[in-house]
């Protein structure tokens, strides 16, 4: 008997009441809710407020090769809440040339790292975030590997890395 | 004759701009014993004081997300048994949960069961090094032996299984590789009578001992509203008083039907840390023996006509249903039907929420899939908890965060 999730229409509801219409769709017991950028970071910190005070993962996909998608990228910012076991998903699309969505690092410290290595492995900037460096890519990586159009296999990136002789090491 | 002078009692980073002279930068890791595992901490030293703490990760980084969109639902299980290596068959169980749940598939209750029973003896395992690690670090290494020692008799479980030792990928969309025979019921039963005693011996070892009580209670404590805010799960969230665990809250696998505690404390300590892990095992056999004892019969993979478990090699050689559908899901285009959708699937694995964000564009291949490993979170983590306390400290929280850079760095 697979476990069916308990329900968030009234956090939805009070969403769509206050941040107007959003498009939301259901798969498999878990609520997505598409939330445009700019109302991205008051929407988050709306939720957190009602009780979604986990954030799970942040992450994103890159929608370049996928068919009939719109945005090039998807932020998906996962809650949960710890009392009462609800689940959220909530989508942010944005797009080149410059991908740019506001950290939500003040309202959950969880964020610091999977912003950073969102920004590492996709390139996308999150403002106001404390310190946005590289987390698993070295320093002088100039790529984001996650993205579609880096490919699985080369060379790598060993012609943008200093090389450091014995004296200068 | 006094020594509290104002120069010795105003040390530490505010004593003003001419303390900063005092500072010492130590580099731990990336080679380091302690750390286990290959990560760097960048450690500011007032004396013996740790002032300021830099983790740095991705010494370890192989790309396994980016593996994921081009290897099979069925082949990237061998990635994830290389994610946290401590505890493989955990991993196993918690990606083919997510691909189950992204493709809709409903296993039979045997598989269910399988995958309950290993998923904790996974944690045991993972439990038993994770602890007998802290205490290694601690000084005490008899106690290390002990652990170990019950960690080689659950890969001989697992070898008995599957014939892997270590790296298992034992799981498969809609099953698992090898069905429980009646060998391997009988070594996890002698396992679950001997296994008691061990852990009697271990905590009798460690548990009220004075050097390792001195060392880790009131060490590197994380209370109920950071473990919350700063995204802990698992065992450091639970020794928090965050109650939080996927097995109770969500029940997945065969979770509903078994009687089992969640184990909790306040302290949020390194020590409390260790008490949970201590407890859990416990809970975990208890799961294990009513599992094993409720084991049902019937077929452990989905049926032939589902379309997604490679049947036997009995049915693929003796039956034409069989031989067509080894055939069909070995070809790239035939295999299974994934639909436009994106799921996220999350089980409680040793060391907190392990989950799965998979996308699906109707190809075998996953179009992303993330893995939220818990380490990164726990890591995180750590220059908060280690901020004022010792240098000696320092491997006393690591270990008890269980931070395993195969899963931090992926």
């Amino acid at each position: 008997m697979p476990f069916t999730p308990p329900s968030v229409d009234d956090v939805l509801a009070g969403l769509i009441s206050r941040f107007g219409s959003l498009d939301t769709s259901v798969n498999r017991g878990q609520t997505r809710v598409v939330v445009p950028e700019p109302l991205a970071f008051e929407a988050l910190a709306w939720l957190k407020d009602q009780g979604f005070d986990l954030l799970v993962d942040v992450t994103c996909v890159d929608y370049l090769e996928y068919k009939s998608a719109k945005h090039r990228y998807g932020l998906v910012y996962l809650l949960a809440s710890t009392a009462t076991n609800q689940r959220l998903t909530i989508r942010v699309f944005v797009d080149d040339p410059d991908p740019t969505v506001k950290s939500v690092v003040p309202l959950w410290e969880a964020a610091n790292w999977l912003e950073r290595e969102v920004w590492d492995l996709f390139g996308i900037r999150f403002t106001g975030h404390p310190d946005l460096r590289r987390l698993v890519m070295p320093e002088e990586f100039t790529a984001h590997p996650l993205r579609k159009d880096y490919p699985l296999q080369g060379r790598g990136e060993r012609h943008n890395f200093p090389v450091i002789t014995r004296d200068h090491s | 004759m006094s020594i509290a002078t104002a120069e010795f009692g105003t040390s530490g980073p505010e004593a003003g701009a001419r303390s900063e002279d005092y500072l010492w930068t130590l580099n731990f890791g990336p080679q380091h014993p302690a750390t286990h595992t290959t990560l760097r901490i960048v450690l500011k030293l007032d004396g013996e004081r740790v002032v300021d703490a830099m983790p740095e990760m991705g010494y370890l980084h192989s790309g396994f997300e980016k593996l994921g969109e081009y290897l099979t639902f069925n082949q990237y299980v061998t990635v994830t048994d290389r994610m946290n290596y401590i505890s493989p068959m955990a991993n196993n169980v918690a990606w083919h949960h997510a691909v189950e749940a992204l493709l809709g598939i409903e296993l039979t209750p045997r598989c269910t069961y399988i995958r309950t029973i290993i998923a904790e003896l996974a944690r045991i395992s993972d439990h038993l090094l994770s602890n007998g690690a802290v205490g290694l670090d601690t000084g005490a290494f008899t106690f290390f032996l002990y652990a170990f020692y019950q960690r080689e008799v659950i890969y001989d479980i697992f070898e008995t299984l599957c014939g892997a030792r270590f790296t298992n990928s034992y799981t498969r969309v809609g099953g698992v590789s090898h069905d429980f025979t009646p060998l391997v019921i009988e070594k996890i039963r002698s396992f679950l009578k001997t296994f008691p005693k061990t852990l009697d011996d271990m905590e009798r070892l460690l548990t009220r001992n004075r050097i390792f009580v001195d060392r880790t209670k009131g060490v590197g404590v994380l209370t109920k509203e950071e473990a919350i805010n700063r995204g802990a799960t698992g065992p450091v969230a639970r020794g928090s008083g965050v109650t939080r665990d996927l097995r109770k809250d969500e029940p997945y696998l065969a979770y509903g039907d078994l009687d089992f505690q969640i184990c909790c404390a306040s302290a949020g300590d390194c020590y409390a840390r260790y008490l949970i892990r201590m407890q859990e095992m416990r809970e975990s056999l208890k799961i294990v023996a009513q599992a094993l004892e409720n084991l049902p019969a019937g077929p452990v993979n989905v049926g032939i006509d589902q379309r997604t478990a490679l049947p036997t090699k009995q049915q693929v050689y003796s039956t034409i249903e069989g031989t067509i559908s080894h055939f069909e899901l070995s070809m790239s285009n035939r295999g299974f039907e994934v639909p436009h959708e994106e799921t996220y699937a999350a089980t409680e694995a040793p060391n907190g929420e392990l989950g799965f964000y998979i996308v699906g564009d109707g190809n075998d291949t996953a179009y992303r899939a993330r893995c939220r490993p818990p380490s990164v979170l726990h890591f995180a983590m750590f220059p908060h908890l280690i901020r004022g306390h010792t240098l000696s400290d320092v491997v006393a929280v690591l270990g008890s965060l269980n931070i395993i850079a195969a899963e931090l760095d992926r």
